[in-house]
């Protein structure tokens, strides 16, 4: 993390408790000015509360919330300078999209010139020209998230926060809004906090990510950091859909592994071979039992039973085909091992280098 | 809507069949009558309905009920805003219980309400001694006494229709207003009157309506003073009771129109919400 004084948002130890739940536990982490940041977790792990609690919405019990070097504890939500998309978007259904767009400009008593130059500018933005006049309901859900989109942005925020922005969009168009609102934000230079619980959107749109659970912060980094190197077991088991196995010393090229050990191996580092098939690594293949096949579109999604574990791998449809009760060869490239709340250890498969020399 | 035509299967069987049951019953219970009504009234010749509807007796009749409804279904609307907001938005004891007794005056025999509140709006009543002693002001047997009944009939409508549509409102509206800068008076006022605007008016219309047509509450408190507290619906059962059926229907008919007019409006006005909400554009 960036020194203290160049974090443009700092949450310090922050708790919060509602009746006998508690949504943040001593949460603590900094924010750099013009980067976007993903709060990822599961339903529940408080990543909207802190959201919330930026945004003044709702009040820590304990610590301190700081924006531009100013505290703003007690600071009035209006009065952070910052934008906030909810989730639902909450567009006022009974105003025009101009309207909506102008409401914080015209609360706030703005000229009215001014507000028609600034409302005109984010139309022209978020490519909504030829729309002003339309009600919300008479727009499509991606039009809607662009109007909640410069709603938000009318009085010039400092932050701007988003609430499962794609949540309330169906799946084809939410890849386009992705990009969309990546670029958005990167061209109004805005720095930029959304809250998720879906780890491909907080991958692909986020500078960096972090992590909640249970009201910690698990972990923060880059997309490609948090994928790629986990840090703690519950990030290990939560990205990347993967399957979680106990008795990993039994399985070979594992087996200097401590039995204690846990760990978790992901789809893309199990590859799934037929008998009749050459495998790479031969000599370290397990026997698995197919169990179900399930047509994915682009691949074809295994559920493979290899020492009483039901793996899950992917294959690629162009590859011969595989019936589910078919015998077949598995190997494990890689897996995420940690013992009970420990760190984890990226362990590879203790054959790779030897064999792959054998086998060329 | 488009959708809804596209579906196949419904809950209720047949478009034919529910159809032919709405007419039907809409038709036994409602334009019959009322057909009969306009048939009754055209044994006058039109001069002669014209002369029977604006004799200056029931031209005031008409103003002391216009009047009245009108009074008590604004007040309606604010206190049954009020009250709607209090029932929907804070947690209280008695809070079902308060719910229940909002409905009484749809259960109760209007005239058990027009006589409980003679009693107590007389000069010798708790409330009417009072404002007698107080302020000079009598309420039974005055107009302010026909709007105090029309008032307790008309709340209901107020209460029952405002409180769903506010218990819908997503608290998200508020706090996306607050956080643009907007007030409390601001929120209020831009954000969530808009949305509860149509389920407001439909119950001041429908109070309003009903006051226009309320006989059985009026009657005690009134006083029935020819021009001064005599109402609509008291001068056609003044008609009735001399036999006129004519005249009496003549009177009805005017006051039916009326009604009509008002929730004409009414509908056409929820029609553009509904629209506006609705996306068809």
């Amino acid at each position: 993390m960036a020194g203290e004084t160049e974090n443009y948002v700092e949450l310090r130890h922050i708790n919060k408790t509602f009746k006998n739940y508690k949504a943040s536990d001593d949460i603590h982490f900094g924010i750099e000015k013009g980067k976007l940041v993903g709060l990822l977790g599961p339903s529940g792990s408080g990543k909207t509360t802190i959201l919330r609690m930026i945004a003044g919405l709702e009040t820590a019990d304990s610590g301190d919330i700081v924006i531009d070097g100013r505290v703003v504890n007690d600071v009035a939500a209006s009065k952070r300078g910052i934008g906030f998309v909810f989730q639902n978007y909450a567009l006022f259904r009974y105003m025009t999209v101009y309207d909506n767009i102008a409401f914080g400009l015209t609360v706030n008593k703005c000229k009215k010139s001014d507000i028609k130059k600034r409302v005109e500018e984010l139309i022209e933005l978020v490519d909504l020209k030829g729309l002003e006049r339309r009600y919300p309901s008479q727009l499509s859900g991606g039009q809607r998230q662009r109007v909640a989109f410069a709603r938000a942005l009318a009085p010039n925020p400092e932050l701007l926060l988003l609430d499962e922005p794609f949540a309330a969009i169906d799946a084809k168009v939410r890849q386009e809004l992705r990009s969309w609102l990546r670029e958005m934000i990167t061209r109004v230079g805005i720095t930029s906090i959304f809250v998720t619980h879906d780890q491909d959107e907080a991958i692909e749109v986020a500078d960096e990510i972090i992590i909640t659970n249970r009201g910690r912060i698990e972990q923060i980094g880059s997309p490609g950091d948090i994928y790629s190197a986990p840090k703690t077991a519950f990030v290990a088991e939560f990205m990347g859909s993967p399957t979680r196995i106990s008795n990993i010393s039994e399985f070979k090229g594992y087996e200097q592994l401590d039995r204690t050990i846990h760990a978790v191996v992901r789809p893309e580092n199990v590859s799934v071979t037929k008998k009749t098939e050459k495998s790479r690594y031969p000599a370290s293949v397990e026997h698995g039992i197919v169990e179900r096949v399930l047509f994915r579109g682009r691949e074809l999604e295994l559920a493979v039973r290899v020492h009483g574990v039901l793996l899950t791998a992917n294959r690629r449809l162009e590859e011969a085909r595989i019936a589910e009760g078919e015998a077949v060869d598995v190997f494990i490239y890689r897996v995420y091992a940690f013992h009970e709340n420990e760190e984890v250890q990226i362990v590879d498969n203790a054959n790779v280098g030897t064999e792959n020399l054998f086998y060329i | 809507m488009g959708e809804r035509r596209k579906k196949k299967k419904r809950v209720i069987p047949g478009f034919g069949l529910s159809i032919g049951i709405t007419v039907t019953m809409l038709g036994l219970i409602v334009v019959i009558p009322l057909c009969s009504l306009i048939l009754f009234s055209a044994q006058l010749s039109l001069p002669g309905f014209i002369e029977t509807v604006t004799r200056p007796r029931v031209l005031s009749s008409y103003l002391v009920s216009f009047q009245t409804a009108l009074a008590a279904a604004v007040v309606d609307a604010v206190m049954g805003l009020i009250i709607a907001w209090v029932l929907v938005r804070y947690d209280f004891p008695g809070k079902a219980v308060m719910n229940g007794i909002i409905e009484l005056p749809f259960a109760l025999p209007t005239a058990v309400a027009g006589i409980a509140l003679t009693h107590l709006t007389t000069t010798n009543g708790w409330v009417g001694g009072f404002f007698d002693r107080m302020f000079g002001i009598r309420i039974a047997y005055t107009r302010l006494g026909i709007t105090v009944a029309l008032i307790f009939i008309g709340i209901p409508f107020v209460v029952r229709s405002v409180c769903p549509v506010l218990e819908k409102i997503d608290l998200q509206y508020e706090e996306a207003a607050n956080i643009l800068g907007a007030n409390s008076r601001q929120t209020l006022f831009r954000v969530i009157l808009p949305e509860i605007t149509p389920a407001l008016l439909a119950g001041f219309t429908m109070s309003f309506a009903r006051g226009l047509g309320e006989y059985g509450s009026v009657v005690f408190i009134a006083g029935n003073m020819p021009y001064e507290t005599e109402i609509a619906p008291l001068m056609i059962m003044s008609e009735l009771q001399e036999f006129d059926y004519a005249s009496a229907t003549s009177i009805a008919l005017v006051m039916l129109l009326t009604a009509f007019v008002i929730l004409l409006a009414n509908a056409a006005i929820q029609s553009r919400n509904s629209k506006i909400v609705s996306g068809i554009s």
